[in-house]
């Protein structure tokens, strides 16, 4: 099919951004301190920076957010009743400046979702998200998009992505129909593309996914996970940073007489996710737990959701107090 | 380093020890932990200013205790945490041989803990300089802005326990947080449940922090949630007069009462 | 406004028994009489019953699917839902969300023998297939219950014991650990696989279906496979830690199956597949 390209001139994107935070709640990246950049909603043009690898957290919260009510409830002696939750309240968002490993982590968490049975609750939120990408110019030492099927420039979640060519300018190319109403409703703003270079940045592949998930097939009683994990510490980081981890817990909160169900983000590497009231623990060891998460993302989910647990962005690996680097230890066992 | 790594060698080569806990450098330059049983891989331990984890954590956890006697590379931190521990009575002197590094990173020879004991007596033990200054800073607010400071910073906090799980001294097998009859603090992060959270841990630290400031390290959104037990750490100091980690007899500041205590600062 | 999958039915509880004291039997009927007429299910499904302002708690279906008008569950008292529940009084409201995971095959089982082996508190999981076979008779051939628990105390469904064991088209063993027994106590007395060994019964053209604590499994497992026993016709079901009950919270995962989806009913060859982490 057609590729439809556009260039975006670099005051048209202050016009474009302008144009849709008039309209539109807007989460875009801010630089908070010379180590984070965090998105934030609405920020102001001038405080929007396209300058980072990535961001402290995913965007996963525009979709699973880290606290999401599920009913509400009225509980007196007489009766108690279960209201749901109006989806049609839930506003429209254009998501600004996401890197492709966080788009395409979109799909990732809609095949878990999705799969089955639909969440209503994401599937609203991700209805009412745009997408508005931004390929990656430079890369750093824990990126590994391309050793997970990924790339620097790929489309897979975005309605429109942008790419940096000379003169701070972006060639801007339309992906999908709700991209496409985007520039239809700002046409001055998208012109003609002629060709100008893209800028792209080069994510060396440090492993085959493919391979990975062929070794992890047979690997579930190796010495490796016991000799890889003694470091790990359980704690969430790596699962609340990363863009398409999706375990949750439910949990109830009472005010009086009425309260809300809610869930929030949790992770299969705290010591007590899977213990059983009684006392048994399945996984009472951090290398089973290592293992669980390692293979439910490169083994578990590829079988069962069609669909890698992983977008290689890095942020479990730089966030990790004691450097469990998930794409060096991927590396290592693709050779076991 | 080669006096660490010898020594290492060594009390693997004559099964003093089962394993080393040390640190060592990852791929991508990190200093980061490691646990060598195999004396032919000593080498890989460093100790340069990149290694900064409180390595006392491992002690307690029972994968790392099945291995057997452990030696420990320990910085000064390190030290007063495996005081701690024995005075809590989570592992005893017999666990553990110490690899003791000083402030220049040289080895020290630390044959028991009543050396390490003077060694520790004879070193700088309040907080770090930088986060002196920090909290002297913060201190300069008034408590309402001081509490607005902190609602701010905690508001990000995604009860992710990195800080609760980088901690040497927080061992519960089953945290306050995890007990749910009754949930004492709320499971989902909102800005009041985290600070609730975090004031909680830092009480519960109170007397037993010796300050390495792991908690705020580890942190993934950079909370500096070691402020705040930093800041307990000088309190304990200026009314009890007490330093954490100082001998492996500590009794609990805040849960033991001598007649002698100064009782001003309350009545 | 698009279904949502969170959100329970409102029960309102119909009977109370206290089995032991603490367990309890809850009959539920739906408030809904919409919702009731459009509810089925099948035996070995489960759900997630909850108590407002106290949360979800997991628990099988224990009534039959023959059996319209109502659910039943069973549970005891161990943690903050269960001690919640136990404190509900016949009129209050239970939340339901179900039916959930997968189910005995039971129209794969006509014109074979069923042995059902259960202890303590897994009776439960089995009831409503129990009930369920034995309320289509005709369908099957011998009906054997094996049944045992700690002690004359800690067995649940007395009254329906009594039932099954009056009835001539169904052979009902119940049996007690040695010291468990009272002195009027007619049953047997021993641990379930030793009185499985004793009892012997014919693995031909039998399916075995089998829940219990992990210890009884433990030492059930080879009796069955001695009396000749296949894996493929050996049933149990497992429990795990769940909160959504259909596969998206990722608490239940075990190798590449969820409990909530592809279980709670599992043959033991399956089993064997699956990673010891249940």
């Amino acid at each position: 099919m057609e590729k439809n390209l556009k260039l975006i001139r670099k005051d048209s994107l202050e016009k474009l951004y302008n144009h849709l935070s008039g309209q539109y709640k807007i989460y875009a990246p801010v630089r908070t301190s010379a180590q984070k950049v965090e998105y934030r909603y609405n920020p102001d043009f001038a405080e929007v920076t396209f300058d980072h690898v990535r961001s402290t957290l995913s965007v996963k919260n525009l979709v699973f957010p880290k606290v999401e009510n599920l009913l509400f409830y009225s509980n007196t002696k007489a009766e108690t009743t279960f209201a749901g939750i109006d989806t049609n309240k839930f506003q429209d968002v254009v998501l600004w400046g996401a890197h492709p490993c966080d788009t395409a982590a979109f799909n990732t968490l809609k095949s878990i979702f999705c799969w089955d049975i639909n969440d209503g609750l994401f599937s609203k939120r991700l209805e009412k998200l745009v997408v508005i990408g931004l390929g990656c110019k430079t890369c750093d030492e824990f990126c590994f998009c391309t050793s997970v099927g990924l790339a620097p420039d790929s489309l897979k979640g975005s309605d429109i992505l942008l790419s940096s060519v000379k003169n701070d300018n972006y060639r801007a190319e339309i992906v999908t129909e709700k991209g496409n109403k985007i520039a239809a409703s700002c046409p001055e703003l998208f012109e003609k593309y002629s060709g100008e270079e893209v800028i792209v940045a080069e994510v060396k592949q440090k492993f085959s996914h493919d391979l990975v998930t062929k070794k992890l097939a047979s690997a579930f009683d190796h010495p490796f996970w016991v000799e890889n994990s003694l470091r790990c510490l359980g704690c969430g980081a790596c699962a609340y940073v990363c863009p398409t981890c999706a375990c949750f817990d439910i949990q109830d909160e009472t005010k009086g007489k009425n309260g809300r169900r809610y869930r929030s983000w949790d992770s299969c590497g705290f010591g007590l996710f899977t213990i059983h009231t009684s006392g048994h623990n399945p996984r009472s060891v951090q290398s089973q737990r290592w293992r669980q998460r390692i293979m439910h993302k490169f083994s578990y989910m590829p079988e069962r959701n069609k669909s890698l647990g992983c977008v290689g962005c890095g942020r479990c690996s730089s966030g990790c107090p004691v450097d469990m680097n998930i794409s060096e230890q991927l590396e290592v066992l693709q050779r076991i | 380093m080669n006096n660490l790594v010898e020594r290492a060698r060594e009390l693997l080569e004559n099964k003093t020890i089962s394993v080393i806990v040390g640190y060592e450098a990852g791929p991508t330059g990190i200093a980061r932990p490691v646990f060598i049983t195999d004396p032919s891989k000593a080498d890989i331990l460093i100790c340069d200013e990149r290694c900064v984890q409180n390595l006392a954590v491992y002690l307690t956890k029972p994968e790392v205790r099945k291995l057997g006697k452990t030696g420990i590379v320990a910085t000064l931190p390190v030290m007063r945490s495996i005081m701690m521990l024995i005075s809590e009575q989570q592992i005893t002197a017999d666990d553990v041989v110490v690899l003791g590094i000083s402030s220049d990173r040289k080895l020290l020879d630390i044959p028991d803990i009543t050396v390490m004991q003077g060694f520790i007596e004879k070193s700088d033990l309040g907080n770090p300089q930088k986060d002196k200054e920090l909290l002297a800073e913060l201190n300069k607010l008034s408590p309402d802005e001081k509490f607005a400071w902190w609602q701010k910073e905690l508001s990000n906090c995604i009860k992710c326990y990195a800080c609760r799980q980088s901690c040497p001294m927080c061992y519960c097998t089953r945290c306050a947080v995890e007990v749910n009859q009754p949930q004492w603090i709320p499971v989902q992060s909102n800005t009041h449940g985290n600070m609730e959270w975090h004031i909680l841990r830092a009480m519960h630290l109170a007397g037993r922090c010796i300050s390495c400031g792991e908690c705020g390290r580890a942190c993934p959104v950079g909370i500096p949630c070691h402020l705040l037990t930093m800041h307990l750490t000088d309190q304990t100091h200026r009314y009890f007069n007490v330093h954490a980690g100082t001998s492996d007899k500590m009794k609990s500041v805040l849960s033991v009462y001598e007649p002698g205590d100064k009782e001003n600062f309350i009545i | 406004m698009e279904e949502n999958i969170y959100r329970p039915y409102q029960m309102e509880i119909e009977n109370i028994i206290e089995e032991t004291p603490d367990v309890r039997t809850f009959r539920l009927k739906f408030k809904d009489p919409v919702e009731a007429e459009k509810f089925a299910f099948k035996a070995g499904q489960f759900g997630e019953y909850s108590v407002a302002g106290e949360g979800e708690s997991t628990f099988c279906v224990a009534s039959s699917p023959t059996r319209k008008g109502y659910i039943e569950c069973t549970f005891r008292k161990a943690g903050r839902v269960t001690n919640a529940l136990s404190n509900l009084e016949v009129g209050d409201t239970v939340g339901f969300r179900g039916p959930y995971g997968n189910t005995f095959p039971v129209e794969g089982w006509e014109n074979k023998n069923l042995l059902y082996i259960a202890g303590g508190i897994a009776l439960p999981p089995m009831r409503c297939v129990i009930w369920n076979t034995i309320d289509l008779r005709k369908k099957y051939k011998d009906i054997t219950i094996i049944y045992g628990a700690r002690t004359v105390a800690d067995l649940v469904y007395k009254h329906e014991l009594k039932e099954w064991g009056e009835r001539p088209d169904v052979k009902l063993i119940t049996t007690v650990d040695p010291g468990g027994q009272t002195p009027d106590w007619k049953g047997e007395i021993g641990f379930v696989p030793t009185v499985l060994e004793r009892i012997a019964p014919s693995s031909e053209n039998t399916v075995a279906i089998l829940c219990g604590p992990p210890v009884m499994i433990k030492f059930t497992m080879p009796v069955l496979k001695k009396l000749g026993f296949s894996d493929k016709n050996i049933y149990t079901t497992l429990e795990n830690r769940m909160k959504c009950g259909f596969g998206k919270c990722g608490r239940c995962n075990v190798g590449k199956i969820f409990v909530c989806k592809d279980g709670p009913v599992f043959t033991y060859e399956q089993l064997l597949t699956l990673p010891a982490e249940y």
